[in-house]
């Protein structure tokens, strides 16, 4: 059954959340995502969840993560500012491995800045906001039908790799509104996490098996396990034992590259025969999509690498699609943070420039048409 | 909750309750966080709640590390925030009984504004929050609670702020149910954690805990038993009409149940607009 509609893009992140089982959404009002917090408002009572807006952001990533704690698929989402305040929060969820989904619905900045003009300048926030070595996966749509998806795969993700993942798009995309089909996936493509079961004897809450994730002890289920912030032992314990701390970080640190398959993503266009590789996401990679056709009708060949997974940073892909480039051009709408990763990861094997908007407006695809002449010249 | 018993202190034995395999503790020698730790888990046997379903959600200190000790489903959260975290347990989860554990510093500082809100909205969890006047984790700086002109390691010539009274915020922000007690009594401790665990809606109760090691030894308080025996003159007890509400000097503190009102518990609530709009929906 066809479920074509007219939906705006937080529209959409609400949809992929309730679709992927979502039942606990925490928030506080922020512009530009507000409106996801208004429809998990409407949708969630429907299907049995609950909604709550918390008395701040701190309380409102501290909320989802509690219920996620219970057992329960969790969301929030906010802003700028309000990603900012989510932070330490979000590092007890990657320390304490429990799934949830973070959404920012990124705005100019620093501080206040542009609050209803879209940015990508979280780019390295939403890898390293947190303090401390950590993992985290961060999802970058690019359309409305895409942000459905994404939501939807950020919580699999989560999921199945007990981790917090980030939905990262700008203003603009979360404002859009396309006509899409939002057809809910079929019950074996969502991904609900291990519950741990079998005696309860001896049971170790953080030892994990082969694929580096350990069961998820639901209270109740009579583990009584105890979940800390601080380094812990296989037990959940507190511990300083330079060993086991070095073990657990191992693990901690190396699970999201075991299960890097099932992590990356990204999206090629006509980047074989390509002179000029564009690598850039969001709003910019539609405008790249553009810009590529009408330079393609003028007889210079660009391509696109588009990162859905931003992090971790899908280093093979760009290495593979960049060998033998003229130039690699990386349009973002901040003053350039996707670019240091892609120059850290080609390491020279081409040129790489930069074409960076901050003024509060989408970058059009003229700009990055001029720009790819510029490297052809 | 199945049938409530009455207990003597010879009969509930606390290892019952506790992970022994964790002991030793690492609480200081004298800390009143232990002797509150047992009357709260004695009233957690005398209301037969079963450790399974038994959620204890504490925040950063010693207060915070004091729930590690319970056999129980054990959350040492973040500075501040145990109350945001035990708010979304008990929605995602309201089969559980959810006790947060807290500190002056945790509650009443970094975690106010999670308290007041609270308070306000009534969701059935309990906050046992210790009040030992400092921050001893972190060696001893002044507290929100701390008592005018006493030394603290930030506070090196006397305090000079005015001190927070829990109970009166949590009244004022319209918490059902308020009591104090302290930990010279530990029965009436234990009662008072009772009736707020039995009471259907957000408790908040305030123990008068003792750091001895730090907070008792920068201002001379002399031993633990005697910083207990202290307690017991400055401590007004309930409905004697008493009052002497001097913030400027080491305080004296009024001990029972304030408040114990029937509110629209915020669970139950939810719960009802859920069949509002499903019957909407219809």
């Amino acid at each position: 059954m066809s479920t074509l509609q007219n939906i705006q893009g937080n529209a959409a992140c609400a949809a992929g959340a309730i679709a992927a089982g979502c039942r606990f959404y925490a928030g506080y009002p922020i512009t530009p995502s507000s409106e996801i917090a208004e429809q998990m408002a409407a949708r969630l009572p429907k299907v049995g969840g609950t909604f709550i807006q918390m008395e701040d952001e701190l309380g409102s990533m501290a909320a989802t993560v509690g219920a996620s704690l219970g057992g329960v698929k969790a969301m929030t989402a906010t802003s700028g500012p309000g990603f900012s305040l989510k932070q330490e929060n979000l590092g007890y969820a990657a320390m304490t491995e429990t799934p949830c989904v973070i959404v920012n619905v990124m705005r100019g900045g620093p501080s206040t800045g542009l609050p209803t003009r879209p940015a990508q300048a979280d780019i390295m926030q939403a890898r390293w906001g947190t303090h401390g070595d950590h993992p985290i996966i961060v999802l970058a749509p690019h359309t409305v039908r895409e942000i459905f998806e994404e939501t939807i795969r950020a919580f699999n993700l989560a999921e199945a790799l007990r981790v917090p993942v980030v939905v990262l798009y700008d203003e603009t995309i979360g404002h859009l509104v396309e006509t899409v089909d939002l057809t809910p996936p079929q019950p074996e493509d969502i991904v609900t996490r291990t519950f741990a079961s079998g005696p309860a004897e001896d049971y170790l809450p953080y030892a994990a098996g082969e694929d580096m994730i350990p069961a998820f002890p639901r209270p109740g289920d009579g583990y009584r396990t105890h979940t800390t912030g601080l380094t812990h032992d296989e037990r959940g314990f507190p511990t300083q034992d330079p060993q086991k701390v070095d073990a657990f970080m191992k693990r901690l640190l190396g699970k999201l590259e075991r299960h890097a398959k099932m992590i990356e993503k990204t999206e090629s266009v006509e980047v074989d025969d390509a002179q000029v590789l564009i690598v850039t996401m969001g709003t910019p990679a539609r405008a790249a999509k553009t810009a590529i056709r009408q330079l393609r009708d003028e007889g210079i060949r660009a391509g696109l690498l588009r990162p859905v997974t931003l992090w971790p940073f899908p280093e093979a892909a760009l290495r593979a699609a960049a060998k033998g480039k003229r130039a690699v051009l990386v349009p973002e709408m901040n003053a350039g943070q996707l670019i240091l990763e892609v120059q850290r990861v080609l390491g020279g094997a081409a040129p790489v420039s930069g074409l960076n908007v901050f003024n509060g407006e989408p970058i059009a695809p003229q700009q990055i048409a001029q720009a790819v002449k510029e490297l052809v010249k | 909750m199945n049938e409530i018993k009455v207990t003597s202190a010879d009969e509930f034995d606390i290892r019952d309750w506790l992970r022994t395999d964790l002991m030793p503790h690492f609480m200081c020698p004298g800390c009143g966080h232990g002797i509150a730790l047992r009357a709260l888990l004695w009233a957690c046997h005398e209301l037969g709640i079963g450790k399974d379903r038994l959620a204890v959600v504490s925040g950063i200190g010693c207060s915070g590390r004091t729930g590690a000790y319970i056999d129980a489903n054990t959350f040492h959260t973040t500075h501040g925030r145990p109350l945001a975290f035990a708010t979304g347990l008990k929605l995602a989860r309201p089969d559980l009984t959810v006790i947060v554990i807290s500190g002056d510093g945790d509650s009443l500082a970094i975690g106010g504004n999670h308290l007041i809100h609270a308070c306000r909205r009534n969701l059935d969890m309990t906050l046992v929050l210790l009040n030992n006047e400092v921050y001893g984790m972190t060696g001893g700086q002044v507290s929100p609670t701390t008592s005018a002109e006493r030394f603290t390691t930030t506070t090196p010539a006397g305090n000079m702020e005015p001190v927070f009274d829990a109970c009166k915020l949590a009244e004022g922000a319209g918490a059902s149910f308020v009591g104090r007690e302290a930990t010279l009594q530990t029965p009436a401790l234990k009662d008072l954690f009772k009736a707020a665990i039995a009471h259907k809606g957000f408790s908040l109760t305030e123990v008068i805990s003792d750091c001895t090691e730090i907070f008792g030894r920068k201002n001379a308080l002399g031993s633990s038993p005697e910083m207990v025996l202290k307690q017991k003159k400055v401590m007004i007890p309930a409905h004697t009409d008493n009052r002497v509400p001097e913030p400027f000097k080491p305080h004296p503190f009024e001990t029972g149940v304030f408040v114990r009102q029937e509110r629209p518990e915020y669970g139950e609530v939810y719960e009802a607009l859920r069949a509002r709009v499903r019957e909407k929906g219809k």
